[in-house]
């Protein structure tokens, strides 16, 4: 790790531009200084880290029961479709 | 005939999925509503007054699901097809309902923060506005605690948690898969305001994982 510069982003700033980042909309400039950021503060990278993790573990499957009524309503509707594509 | 899969790899092959669906496949069928009922159902209750109804429009929605299959081409994932039916019938039946959307007044919010300002090194100090508690290295998580189905239900918690707005960006973007610009047309706001509170929401989602992984 190197001393900052007073002109480069602070981790402070950087928390708040993580999502512009992710999408993509960062001007160049901004991005380049974001990146430099990154190269140097391991922190900012577990940071990062965090939030794709985030983003991955937000987008799974479910895998615990819906709530009941749904669920028999909807095997019961289920068969019936399949009764009429036979 | 397709070959018998087991798990969750119907889930994530849309081929597949949509394959044991149109031969009319019990255990397809029953994964899928499993995986995605809870969702649909936390989102239609942003659209519209009642439990009761957005119970309904999630029925409606799997029931448009069988309708439609046989005409699904693939052209976006089954997932986000999903979601857009139930977003759709959810936005019908608010209306219906005169339940005010939850975009209608989009008043700019104030100002928040992704992470507590405390957390960060005051203008005294030399490296001012870098982390005094910075987040732990994932690496340093043993594998089983990042993988156990706690970690999700933790973020899923927090989710419910959130703003109704800032939910249903995080929800449309991260759990159903849509790009931005459907979700800003879909609800009516511009990618600022979208990106504003999917930085928001999915803040929060990380607070709550980092606060799962602090615990141990």
């Amino acid at each position: 790790m190197s001393v900052p510069q007073p002109t480069d982003l602070t981790c402070r700033e950087v928390v708040e531009l993580v999502t512009d980042y992710l999408e993509g909309v960062l001007p160049p400039d901004e991005r380049l200084d974001f990146e430099h950021h990154l190269v140097w503060c391991s922190w900012c990278r577990d940071y990062l880290d965090h939030m794709r993790r985030t983003i991955e573990l937000t987008g799974e499957p479910d895998d615990s029961e819906p709530p009941s009524p749904i669920r028999e309503e909807l095997l019961s509707a289920f068969k019936d479709w399949k009764r009429t594509r036979e | 005939m397709q070959p018998a899969v087991t798990g969750s790899a119907q889930l994530t092959d849309d081929a597949l999925l949509v394959a044991g669906l149109r031969r009319g496949d019990e255990g397809v069928f029953t994964q899928v509503v499993t995986a995605y009922s809870k969702s649909l159902l936390r989102l239609a209750q942003d659209f519209v007054r009642t439990r009761s109804v957005a119970e309904e429009v999630v029925q409606e929605t799997w029931l448009a699901v069988l309708d439609g299959i046989d005409r699904f081409e693939g052209r976006s994932s089954f997932k986000t097809w999903l979601f857009r039916i139930l977003v759709n019938k959810a936005k019908t039946r608010g209306v219906r309902e005169a339940r005010t959307m939850p975009f209608s007044s989009l008043a700019p919010e104030g100002e928040e923060l992704a992470v507590p300002e405390e957390r960060f090194r005051g203008s005294d100090n030399e490296w001012p506005g870098h982390w005094a508690a910075p987040p732990r290295s994932l690496g340093t998580i043993p594998e089983e605690r990042l993988l156990a189905r706690e970690a999700r239900e933790r973020i899923v918690g927090a989710l419910g948690m959130l703003p109704e707005t800032q939910r249903i960006v995080v929800t449309l973007r991260d759990v159903a898969g849509w790009d931005a610009e459907d979700v800003c047309d879909v609800l009516g706001i511009s990618e600022g305001n979208q990106r504003v509170l999917l930085h928001r929401g999915r803040s929060k989602l990380r607070a709550a994982f980092e606060q799962y992984l602090e615990e141990e």
